[in-house]
Formats: structure tokens, C-alpha cells, sequence
């Protein structure tokens, strides 16, 4: 059972075979098991959840059954949840209970899932391996001595290590597709504008998005069809007519088009990666894809110009945690300008605010015009590499990381070392197109690969048509590890 | 030496929309501390601006009513900076594309019009109030105010002195209140000015270093605090001093300004557009509507008002002030065109100081533009004299007799003596009355003349028309 897939679970919800409860109560149980070791869940809310799961059983039984209804989800810390602590992983809002529900969030509720817990992440959702949490780091599941990725590693661990059939991710970087790409799952970040922003704590707003992560691309159309959605909350929202993101899983791959990068294949990727990804591209071939060399010229100007942007837009973000309203307030201050200074010299952690002050700094007079302005150049230029490289092919494909998940702490105290693990990923966001991550195979230390892909915008329908024919010939998103 | 000053002014006016700029609160003054607040105002986690269209709408119609460029798109950005009243730690402006630039406006200095250059007019939302009284030593925060809209009108340093500043603040604020975007009241806030003031010897083309005086929430103070800080900054620059560039407030108690904060010690804002929020495109057909919506412009209708009745520019700016008293004006004049020059001694005498005495403004006048014509109309007529017009006017605004001005020129008795008969009888009983003083006149003695009509006028109590009785007694006197 909790190997099954959405359409599974929600077969036997229908069927009777199981209630939401006791679906509900089994992936607590599980939770209770195996999270004082993986540590995937900042808050676990039994009552809450089996609450939700009493009423999804009532609509069961009304007849009033959608393809979510009554089936656990896993939603990331980032998203406020109307009386759950939200903590964005931050000391700071350590004591926030939300008032109120993100639009994702009110979708879910909507479609009669059960909110199961809120998972770890790095703190607001800085980070790519989870380390920077308030509440203490994620363990890979697949080898506890290695990180999940992150920022979303929580939701990456909870879905791998099948604590929750399927969770809520953001990606402002990749923080939805290292993750499921180090954790062995798959993970879709969709075009920018495509899910709500309205109650999802922002890091980045130009290049936030939040998406689902889940055991297969199947999975995750029936999650996106949830998902999205105009919100006039959020004014970069986009209107469009919904869509049935699971319309074209069936279509078959013969004519599409792969580009292959020249810059992510010509030096940087790790050799047992390059190798799971190679196989993979086979497959394609083999599916009766055809792969093109295309080329993305700027693309190593991407982490310079996210590692300016990103912490420009959260320096300013992040101007809120003040300790005048809600969150952590310092004890000892004499002064308002005390107060402001031991409250986020105090509830902020050093990533945090090694980004504040790089965001503070490329905003500053006399700076703004030689980082901020120019970086904002750049990133029209990224995005002008990947409209051409789209003349050529249908999506764009590579790893999704460097490596193979590292361990707890190699990193952590190197930071460019850390970024660069989003130097395949972060390209998409700055140019807002959707990306995706789903498991070919396992490198050193069996751990996972995650085959990345780009697509145009609003393409993923075609994304996940592209990653569900791949995993109908192989198994690897059915894998999971032996806990 | 000879100074000239040189002032430009920042005026903060408070848009009349019912939500908030960029939330769905309600923008009402006077409301318990914080219950005014949404999720938005009190800038939770996770919460994003959503821009009110009113607010939008009124600055265009503000950008048309000055002339002035129309940007679009037009860009929103965050000026960054602590305060325990601003709740994002920032707050949405605009800085490098505000909605509206350039345009002028007009201003009447006694006889000659003087034009103001605007440099621009942007859209922002205000910030909450901190209270530091009964909290035991803590401050309090009310964020009912947060995110109500504004507009910045920013002029060019065109105004050459306080009395300059104080008529463009004034044409400013009945322009803002005519097109009806901002309710003008300055007690609540509604209108705030920011006063940059410098000074130079009179021929330099070089500005002086300015100061900028914060928060002038009345005419007065505007006009008080300039006043006092281009004396400040004439006795500094002749002393041999130089002017600082600062921040300084108006103290109204003590009249005089003080430095609130340095160029040194000032902010880096640290500007940069807004991720929240789209660069606002305005749609032509959206201009044009709001075009054809707005009312007449005073300015337009002070011109009208010189060639088309023949006022003065100075009469024409006053009964301009306000769109209500230009309405009551132009219901009279419409009646009495020939007598345009009268209907607006009335509104600008009479009327003007009855409703100060109430306090009220003209559109609470219980006295209705018909009934004004009416009594001029009688007073033309000859029925009754001037004199006892301001008694009927009285009548009418006690509401008596139905409002009916004959009624009340009946009831009262003021109707005048017109008959030649009855006031050749009066006077020839005045005069035999009076031998001595009509001796005098005789004389020489033109004083003589002025007491027997002033002894006609009593004996005819009041009712005679001033002008018949001097001619019948200069003919009676020969």
C-alpha cells in the first residue's frame, strides 16, 4: 500500500477497500516509525489530520470522490496551513500558527486531501541540502549519512521514504528537483505563474514556484491538476483555462525532439551520473526520441546572477521578521533599533543572513546598477538562450545535479560548493520556464540520478507525458529504499 | 543682500477609495486600533499585494486634470526601511516610472496667474500609526492606516514665496476635492504637505541647499514654516554660515522648525521594482473614458468666468475654490447674467461670512442659489433696499416663512417706498421740521444735506430708497 500510486489509493478509497482514516492512520504510523530518524516532518498533527480524513470519508460515502479525496499529502513548511505551526524552518517563526491557508493549501482542502504534516526544510528555503533548518537536518533515505537536497528535502524525504504518498514542494532554484533528484523521486516545478503564491512564505517572488513531488509522473499530473489555478490573491498569477496536466500521458514519444545542452554535458557533471544519464537517453532514443546538441551560451552566468537576484528579492522579503508582530522576539533589548537588531541577529540563522546581507549589499546606492541591473540583463539573456535553443527541440534535457546526494556537513561550510549544486537547476527559474525531476538510476554509493528536464512554457503536460513513457519501460521511480 | 527663496512642494493626498491600496480593507478614519487590518496590512507570512484599481483610476484623472503624462507601464517599487509602523519593512512607491509626470497647474496671485510646473505624481500606500502615550512605557502600533492609497504630487521648485506655497496648496487642494479623488480634509490627514525650501541672491542661477520640512497639515503651518526657515536659512547664509542639508519638522507650538534627520544619517531605501507587483499597463480607451468623465476644470471655468460674466481673476479664482461654490455661483449667474458681478459679491460677502459664522461649508448652505436671485432680484426691482436684503437673507436662513422671499419682504414690512407722493410728504414734513439745517444748507453747508436724509430715512423707517430721496430733495432744496 504504501508503494501505491494516487489512482491505487484512491481506487481502494472508492472501492472501500481501506477509509481515509485508516489510509491516514497507516502513514502516521509509518511517520511515527521512521521520522525520529529521517526527521522529514517538522509538525505531525494527528488529530488534524484524521479530522480531515472523518470528513473525506463522508464525501466517500456522499459519492462526492475526486482523485485526491481522502488521500494523505505532505505539505511543505513553506505553505501557511489555517491553525498548523508554519515555520519556514526558522527559528524565527518558530511560534507561528497561521491564521489563515495558502492558496495551495485551499486547493487541497478543496479536493478532500488530508494535510498528513508540514515536512523540514532549509530555513526559508535556503539551502540545497537541508542543513540550514532551524528544526535540525533531513537524513537521505536511501544512506542516512547523506543528505536529501533541498530546500524541499523534507517533502523529498517523506515521498521516498514513503511516509506520505505524494508532497508539496517550492522551487526557486530547484529547490523541488534536487531534492527529488537526490531522493530518488520525481518532482515538477511548472511555469512560472502557474500555482498560486498567495500564503506561500516567500523567498524569491520572481522566482518562487511551488509544485508537487511524488513517486511518478503520473502522480504528479494528478497533484498539479490540484494544484493550479488562478488566484487573483496573487497578482502574478496567470489566467489561463485549467488544464488536465494528465491529458497526453499516453501520447507516444516517436518524433520528439531532446536538446542535450553542449555547456551541462562538456565538464562539471560527476561520471556516475553522466553514465545513468547517458542510459537514460537511450531509452528515449530507444522510445523514438531523437537527441540534438543545442547550446544555452550563458548558462554559466546563472548562479552568478541567481546569488544576486535571489538574495536582492529576500533581503527585502524578509524585512517583515521584525518581532513587532508575530514570531520570535529577542528577550533583551534595550531599544527599538536593539530589538531589531538580537531579533533577527537571533532567529535567523547564518545562511539567512549571509543572504540578507549579499541581497542588502547588491541593492545598495552605488551597487544597484553594477549587480542588481546587470543581473536582471543577464537573466534576459538566459532566458533568450533557452527561446532559442527551443527552435531546435521540443525539451531540453541533462542532469539534474552535478552528483550524487553528498553527506551531512561536506558541504556546509562552503558555500559556493553548495550553490553550484543548483547549477543545472536555478536557469529555469530565471527565465520562469517548468522544470522537472525524475530517478534513472543510482550512482556511487547507490545513490540516486535524477534526469532533468526543461521544458517551454506550459508544456507540462507534454513534461510528464515525456517522464510517464519513460517509467511505463523502466522501474526506477518504483524503486524505494529497504527501511 | 537681496535673497530669493526658492520652494518646492510634496503633497501627500489621500485617495477616497473605499479599500486599500492593495488590500481589501476598508480605508473609513476613526476605527478601533487594528480593525481596519487584513492579513495583507499586517504583512503575515505568505500574504501579496493586489492593486486597487480605484486608486489607479484617480491618479490618471489627476495626470488629465494637470496635463500631464500618463506613464504606462508605470512600475511599483519598495523603498526599504525599519519601522515599527511598517509592517512589510517596506513600502510600496514608485520610484523610477511613477504613474503620472510633468503638467502644471495654475495659481492666481491677486490680478496675474502664475503657472506651477509639476515634475510628477506617484502612487504609494501609507503607513500605520505608533502611539506612545498609555502604554506603559512601550509604544503601541494602530495599522488601520497601512496601505491606504496615496498620491504624491511632487512640483517643480517653481514658488518663489510662502504666500506662493500656500495659493498652490490651496488650487492643489480644491483641484483634488473638484475631481473628486481625495476628500481634502486635513484634520484626518487626507492632505499633507512636505515643504522644500532654499534660498539664493537674487540673480544666481544656482539652487541653495535646500531643507525639506515634514508633515504641514495646515495652510497655516505651511505658510508659518517657510516663513520661519527662509528666515533660518537668511540669517545662517549672512552670517557667513552654510545651510545643511536635512530633514527638519514644524513645531507649531513654538513656531519655528528643528532638524529631525541629516543627509548623513539618512535612509538607503535600497529601491528596486517590486517582484509582487506587474509593471501596470493602461489601456488609451481607459484614458479617454476617465477623459470624457471628468467635470469641467476650475481652470477652465476661471477663464470662462472673466470673459463669459466679466469677473475679475482674482473673483473668478475665489468662486473657483471649491466645485460647490462654483456650482452656487453659476446657478445665480445663469439667472442674473447681467448682474454676475453682484451674485458673486453675495457669495463672496454675505453668504461667505454667514457660513463661517456657522462654521459651515457652502454645500450646507440652508440658503438656496434660487432664493439668493430672488432677493437681488428685488433689490433690482426696488422693492427693498440693500440694507434690508441682509435682513430678508437672514430670514431665509432662519428658514422663515417658508423660505419665500416676498412673504418675508411682507411680513417684515421692508418693502420700500416707491410712491413719489408719500415721500414728497415725508420730506416736505422733514423739511419744516428742520428749518435750521435746511438754512444751513442754503448756506453752504453740504454736511447739512447728508443729516436730512439721514432724518428722511429714519422718519420713513428704513424703507425708502436711498437714491429717490436724495433726488427729491435736491429738488426740493432747489
Amino acid at each position: 500500500m504504501f508503494n501505491d500510486s494516487l489512482k491505487q489509493l484512491s481506487e481502494r478509497l472508492a472501492n472501500r477497500a481501506i477509509s481515509s482514516v485508516e489510509l491516514t492512520t497507516e502513514f502516521l504510523r509509518r511517520i511515527g516509525k521512521l521520522n525520529p530518524q529521517y526527521n522529514a516532518f517538522i509538525t505531525v498533527n494527528e488529530e488534524k489530520s484524521l479530522a480531515q480524513a472523518r470528513r473525506a470519508d463522508q464525501k466517500i460515502a456522499a459519492g462526492e470522490i475526486g482523485p485526491l479525496t481522502g488521500i494523505p499529502i505532505a505539505q511543505k513548511d513553506i505553505f501557511c496551513a489555517k491553525g498548523w505551526l508554519t515555520t519556514c524552518g526558522s527559528k524565527m517563526l518558530s511560534n507561528f500558527v497561521s491564521p489563515y491557508d495558502a492558496d495551495v493549501i485551499e486547493r487541497f482542502n478543496q479536493a478532500g486531501a488530508i494535510n498528513i504534516g508540514k515536512t523540514n526544510m532549509d530555513e526559508f528555503a535556503m539551502g540545497s541540502s537541508n542543513e540550514t533548518s532551524y528544526f535540525g537536518p533531513v537524513r537521505n533515505p536511501w544512506d542516512a549519512v547523506a543528505v536529501p537536497g533541498g530546500s524541499s528535502g523534507g517533502s523529498a524525504c517523506a515521498v521516498a521514504a514513503r511516509m506520505a504518498p505524494a508532497a508539496t514542494g517550492t522551487d526557486t532554484g530547484g529547490s523541488i528537483r534536487q531534492p527529488a533528484a537526490l531522493c530518488g523521486i520525481s518532482g515538477i516545478k511548472p511555469t512560472y505563474g502557474t500555482v498560486s503564491r498567495y500564503g506561500m512564505i516567500a523567498f524569491a517572488s520572481s522566482l518562487d514556484q511551488g509544485g508537487p513531488m511524488a513517486k511518478s509522473a503520473e502522480d504528479l499530473a494528478l497533484m498539479l491538476n490540484v494544484m493550479t489555478g488562478f488566484d487573483e490573491r496573487d497578482s502574478t498569477s496567470l489566467q489561463r483555462e485549467k488544464e488536465d496536466y494528465a491529458r497526453d500521458l499516453s501520447r507516444p514519444l516517436s518524433g520528439l525532439r531532446i536538446g542535450l545542452p553542449r555547456e551541462y554535458f562538456a565538464k562539471g557533471m560527476s561520471s556516475d551520473v553522466e553514465k545513468a544519464i547517458e542510459q537514460a537517453l537511450d531509452e528515449y532514443r530507444r522510445l523514438g526520441a531523437e537527441t540534438v546538441e543545442v547550446s544555452l551560451p550563458n548558462s554559466s552566468l546563472s548562479i552568478p546572477v541567481y546569488y544576486v537576484l535571489a538574495p536582492a528579492e529576500a533581503s527585502s522579503n524578509l524585512s517583515r521578521f521584525d518581532g513587532v508582530r508575530y514570531g520570535y522576539r529577542a528577550q533583551v533589548f534595550q531599544d527599538l533599533a536593539e530589538m531589531y537588531r538580537n531579533t533577527r541577529a537571533e532567529g535567523f540563522g547564518a545562511e539567512v543572513k549571509r543572504r540578507i546581507l549579499i541581497g542588502t549589499y547588491v541593492l545598495s546606492h552605488g551597487y544597484y546598477d553594477a549587480y542588481y541591473i546587470k543581473a536582471q540583463k543577464l537573466r534576459r539573456l538566459i532566458a533568450q538562450d533557452f527561446k532559442n535553443a527551443f527552435k531546435q527541440c521540443d525539451v531540453i534535457m541533462g542532469p539534474t545535479t552535478p552528483a550524487v546526494a553528498f553527506d551531512l556537513g561536506e558541504k556546509s561550510s562552503d558555500p559556493i560548493q553548495m550553490y553550484l549544486s543548483d547549477i543545472y537547476t536555478s536557469a529555469a527559474n530565471l527565465a520562469g520556464l517548468p522544470g522537472m525531476s525524475i530517478p534513472v538510476g543510482f550512482g556511487d554509493k547507490m545513490r540516486p540520478v535524477g534526469l532533468h528536464i526543461i521544458g517551454d512554457y506550459f508544456s507540462e503536460a507534454r513534461m510528464l507525458n515525456i517522464a510517464h513513457q519513460y517509467q511505463l519501460i523502466t522501474d526506477w521511480h518504483q524503486r524505494a529504499p529497504n527501511l | 543682500m537681496q535673497w530669493e527663496i526658492v520652494i518646492g512642494l510634496e503633497v501627500h493626498t489621500q485617495l477616497s477609495t473605499q479599500s486599500k491600496i492593495f488590500s481589501g480593507a476598508s480605508t473609513a478614519y476613526g476605527a478601533l486600533p487594528n480593525t481596519q487590518a487584513s492579513f495583507v496590512d499586517l504583512a503575515l507570512p505568505g500574504v501579496l499585494p493586489v492593486l486597487n484599481r480605484g486608486a489607479v483610476e484617480r491618479a490618471i484623472k489627476f495626470g488629465l486634470a494637470v496635463n500631464a503624462k500618463i506613464n504606462s507601464p508605470s512600475i511599483f517599487a519598495r523603498k526599504n526601511y525599519f519601522y515599527p509602523d511598517l509592517p512589510k519593512g517596506y513600502q510600496i512607491s514608485q520610484y523610477e516610472r511613477p504613474i503620472v509626470e510633468g503638467g502644471s497647474i495654475g495659481i492666481q496671485m491677486g490680478e496675474t496667474e502664475k503657472t506651477i510646473r509639476l515634475t510628477r505624481a506617484h502612487l504609494e500606500e501609507d503607513a500605520g500609526k505608533s502611539l506612545h502615550e498609555d502604554f506603559h512605557g512601550m509604544s503601541g502600533i494602530d495599522l488601520n492606516r497601512a496601505g491606504t492609497p496615496l498620491l504624491e504630487i511632487v512640483s517643480e521648485p517653481d514658488l518663489r514665496s510662502s504666500a506662493e506655497a500656500v495659493a498652490y496648496a490651496k488650487t492643489l487642494h480644491a483641484l483634488v476635492r473638484w475631481i473628486g479623488i481625495c476628500d481634502g480634509n486635513m484634520q484626518e490627514g487626507s492632505f499633507r504637505c512636505d515643504a522644500n525650501v532654499s534660498v539664493r541672491p537674487l540673480g544666481q542661477e544656482k539652487y541653495g541647499t535646500r531643507c525639506e520640512i515634514k508633515n504641514l497639515n495646515s495652510f497655516r503651518f505651511l505658510e508659518k514654516a517657510i516663513d520661519f526657515e527662509v528666515g533660518r536659512q537668511i540669517e545662517i547664509l549672512e552670517d557667513g554660515g552654510s545651510i545643511r542639508q536635512e530633514t527638519r519638522l514644524f513645531d507649531a507650538n513654538k513656531g519655528e522648525t528643528r532638524t529631525m534627520r541629516t543627509k548623513e544619517d539618512a535612509n538607503d531605501y535600497r529601491y528596486f521594482p517590486d517582484p509582487d507587483l506587474l509593471p501596470v499597463e493602461i489601456a488609451p480607451d481607459w484614458i479617454e473614458q476617465l477623459r470624457a468623465s471628468l467635470p469641467e476644470l476650475p481652470q477652465v471655468r476661471r477663464e470662462r468666468y472673466v470673459i463669459e460674466y466679466g469677473l475679475s481673476g482674482y473673483d473668478a479664482a475665489v468662486l473657483t475654490s471649491s466645485r460647490e461654490m462654483a456650482d452656487y455661483f453659476e446657478a445665480m449667474a445663469r439667472q442674473l447674467p447681467e448682474c454676475a458681478k453682484l451674485c458673486a459679491n453675495w457669495i463672496m460677502g454675505d453668504i461667505s461670512a454667514r457660513l463661517n459664522r456657522d462654521g459651515l461649508d457652502i454645500a450646507e448652505c440652508p440658503v438656496g442659489a434660487a432664493h439668493v436671485v430672488q432677493l437681488i432680484n428685488r433689490i433690482q426691482d426696488g422693492t427693498i433696499s440693500g440694507k434690508a436684503a441682509k435682513t430678508v437673507f437672514e430670514s431665509l436662513w432662519q428658514g422663515e416663512h417658508g423660505q419665500n422671499v416676498d412673504a418675508i419682504i411682507e411680513a417684515k414690512g421692508l418693502k420700500q417706498m416707491s410712491d413719489n407722493s408719500a415721500l414728497e410728504k415725508l420730506i416736505d414734513d422733514v423739511l419744516a421740521a428742520n428749518a435750521q439745517q435746511v438754512a444751513d444748507y442754503r448756506g453752504g453747508k453740504e454736511k447739512a444735506f447728508n443729516a436730512l436724509v439721514g432724518q428722511v430715512m429714519k422718519a420713513a423707517q428704513g424703507k425708502a430708497n436711498p437714491a429717490q430721496v436724495n433726488a427729491l430733495l435736491k429738488e426740493k432744496l432747489g
